[in-house]
């Protein structure tokens, strides 16, 4: 065992621990539970934002892609930050004007039909579980690689923190330790950056010229196409990539965390210049981790490339560097799977129990018992199915729950803020036509079917021939939505639509 | 804000508010906006993989090895951080325009 990364490690547990201590004692009633009582600032959500986004997907998977494909490892990178300019100009304020604490409160802001809510947030929950198993799928191999803990108490030891920070400090402890982990993050990224930059006497042109003969590609490392052969694959990944994120629920809840619509637009703004600036130095990894680690070591410690961030610390500034940059990837993942429990837990709590079967009479008290209930349960499925994935390529899970996010939640969010005619069939079709397309399109891909052994889960020909479902589901999302608004024989609400525009473009009338 | 306090009882007040020569004014601007440069960032992001997929016309020299590819690449990120500096400028102006919207109604 490493004895720096393990004393590392435990500083982190010591310090999330006792954040959830101080979160526990302001975590009164739901609204704190469920959104920090709505007081975070502008650079504090943006913070914690990009620490809610920043997953050991982004930081150990992208810096291995670029490592081992070179340019299309770094397509990751464009489209999860191109991804916020939607955020930004369609979603963020009309959601923060029109929801109070989950996904599901803001079309129900416009279609007062449990159906509808019910399907957000199912939806809401079936994303946040798929990204959580590839998170703790990734945390499991990651611990086992740097403590040599068995991969079950790896995924245990996540597990248990993640239900710890939730139930005892909701929010408030979600968000610190995602403010905290962003700094970490930056901070050892840049550092990693800094000295990896140096190397090339920082030039840029030079890290370019090396970089020509430094991997097995040769000049092919800097050009795309080693990873991505087929242009229409290439699409479809890239749509995922650029619209998931305004669907990802566990991103939406943290408009809810700020006062209003102007600081929700203000932590956009911070996230997107910090994950900006995460992403550019993403190059600086994976070029590093080529040139300084070597394709052979990395792809030896894990094929997928995932340990290229932590062997690049090593081979730079030795064990404590080493030590250092695993603890920020733990912190990572801690930070991301909290994140993603809350966000299943409001759902379960808030739009099952208190508005579908309370009728939205449920109690404070009842309300955060129940939430700290769904915390568990949510954890408790995810920890399960996390143990028995442990094979399952944890980028394939992500990308899935950002086809997913974008198929199913983005069509409803674009029609209920901006379509005049969308109605409760609309709405329900887009929600339920987008989940099954992409997951059922997946259930086909190469991802699951693939003719060599061991290659994926089924030995056989994929009947889809795309490793993204996108091009396929996220079209298919709106047209579910059109089409059902067209053929229902039921009339749009004209004016529960000029409510809904009226609420999402002045910020009153809110709850 | 203050006039931020102001509620709206009935469904017909939000009506008359949707059809306020104010709000409708803030509307249009918003779309006069936010629908071309949606429309313009869509287009510049694809362009990428487009190009990277059908030619390989980005794989040209710039400066030394560096590719166009890799300009291109970058100049997405200065795409978006520019993008989200206009939209906070350009919001504060709808900010304006909104709280017009709101001045008129608790005075009416």
């Amino acid at each position: 065992m490493n004895t720096a990364a393990f004393t590392m490690f435990l500083g982190i547990v010591f310090v999330t621990l006792i954040i959830t201590y101080y979160a526990s004692k302001r975590t009164k009633n739901a609204s704190e539970f469920y959104t920090a009582g709505g007081g975070l600032t502008g650079w504090q959500n943006g913070l914690a934002i990009a620490g809610d986004y920043m997953s050991a997907a982004s930081f150990l998977g992208i810096a291995g892609a670029v490592a081992l494909t070179g340019f299309d490892g770094f397509f990751y990178s464009i489209g999860f930050l191109v991804a916020y300019l939607v955020v930004l100009y369609l979603v963020a304020e009309p959601l923060r004007n029109l929801g109070k604490y989950t996904f599901a409160d803001m079309i129900a802001a416009r279609f007062d039909a449990k159906k509808v809510r019910g399907f957000a947030a199912m939806n809401t929950v079936t994303i946040s579980i798929f990204y959580m198993i590839a998170q703790l799928v990734g945390a499991g191999a990651l611990i086992k690689l740097l403590l040599g803990l068995e991969y079950t108490t790896s995924v245990l030891i996540v597990g248990i923190l993640m239900t710890v920070y939730v139930i005892f400090g909701g929010m408030h402890a979600t968000s610190w330790v995602q403010i905290i982990k962003a700094v970490l993050l930056m901070g050892g990224t840049f550092l990693i950056s800094i000295v990896v930059f140096a190397k090339f006497n920082f030039s840029i042109t030079e890290m370019f010229e090396q970089m020509k003969t430094a991997t097995p590609l040769k000049e092919a490392f800097l050009n795309p196409g080693v990873k991505y052969k087929d242009g229409i694959d290439t699409l479809s990944l890239n749509l995922g990539l650029v619209l998931g994120t305004a669907g990802l629920p566990h991103i939406l809840v943290r408009f809810f965390t700020v006062k209003d619509a102007k600081t929700a637009r203000s932590s956009v703004v911070y996230a997107t210049w910090i994950i900006g600036i995460f992403y550019v130095m993403t190059i600086f990894l994976g070029f590093g981790a080529a040139a300084f680690v070597g394709t052979n070591d990395i792809v030896a410690a894990n094929a997928a490339g995932n340990m290229a961030a932590p062997l690049l610390a090593q081979a730079l500034g030795g064990n404590m560097l080493f030590a250092f940059i695993s603890a920020v990837a733990f912190a990572t993942i801690l930070a991301v799977v909290a994140g993603l429990v809350l966000t299943a837990a409001s759902a379960f709590a808030h739009d099952f129990y208190n508005e579908i079967l309370k009728k939205g009479k449920a109690t404070e008290k009842q309300q955060v018992s129940m939430a700290r209930y769904a915390a568990i349960g949510v954890s408790l499925v995810s920890i399960v199915l996390a143990l028995g994935a442990q094979t399952l390529n944890v980028a394939f899970l992500v990308s899935l729950a950002f086809a997913v996010a974008a198929s199913a939640n983005l069509p409803v969010i674009i029609y209920t803020i901006y379509w005049k005619r969308f109605n409760t069939t609309g709405a329900i079709w887009a929600m339920v036509v987008g989940l099954i397309s992409a997951i059922g399109l997946v259930i086909i891909s190469p991802n699951v079917f693939s003719p060599e052994v061991g290659k994926a889960i089924f030995v056989g020909n994929p009947i889809f021939p795309y490793t993204t479902p996108g091009i396929i589901s996220i079209p298919l999302g709106f047209i579910a939505g059109y089409l059902g608004s067209i053929f229902s024989s039921q009339k749009a609400d004209a004016k529960k639509y000029d409510e809904v525009l009226v609420k999402s473009n002045l910020g009153i009338g809110q709850q | 804000m203050e006039a931020k306090k102001i509620t709206v009882n009935h469904e017909s007040d939000y009506t008359a508010i949707v059809q306020s020569t104010s709000f409708q004014t803030l509307l249009s601007e918003k779309k006069k906006f936010i629908i071309p440069i949606t429309i313009f960032f869509f287009c510049f992001y694809f362009a990428l993989p487009i190009m990277t997929s059908f030619s390989t016309v980005l794989n040209n020299k710039f400066i030394g090895s560096i590719t166009w590819a890799w300009v291109f690449a970058f100049l997405q990120f200065v795409m978006t951080w520019g993008l989200c500096m206009l939209y906070s400028r350009k919001a504060a102006k709808f900010d304006d325009l909104a709280q017009k919207v709101i001045n008129e109604g608790s005075r009416g």
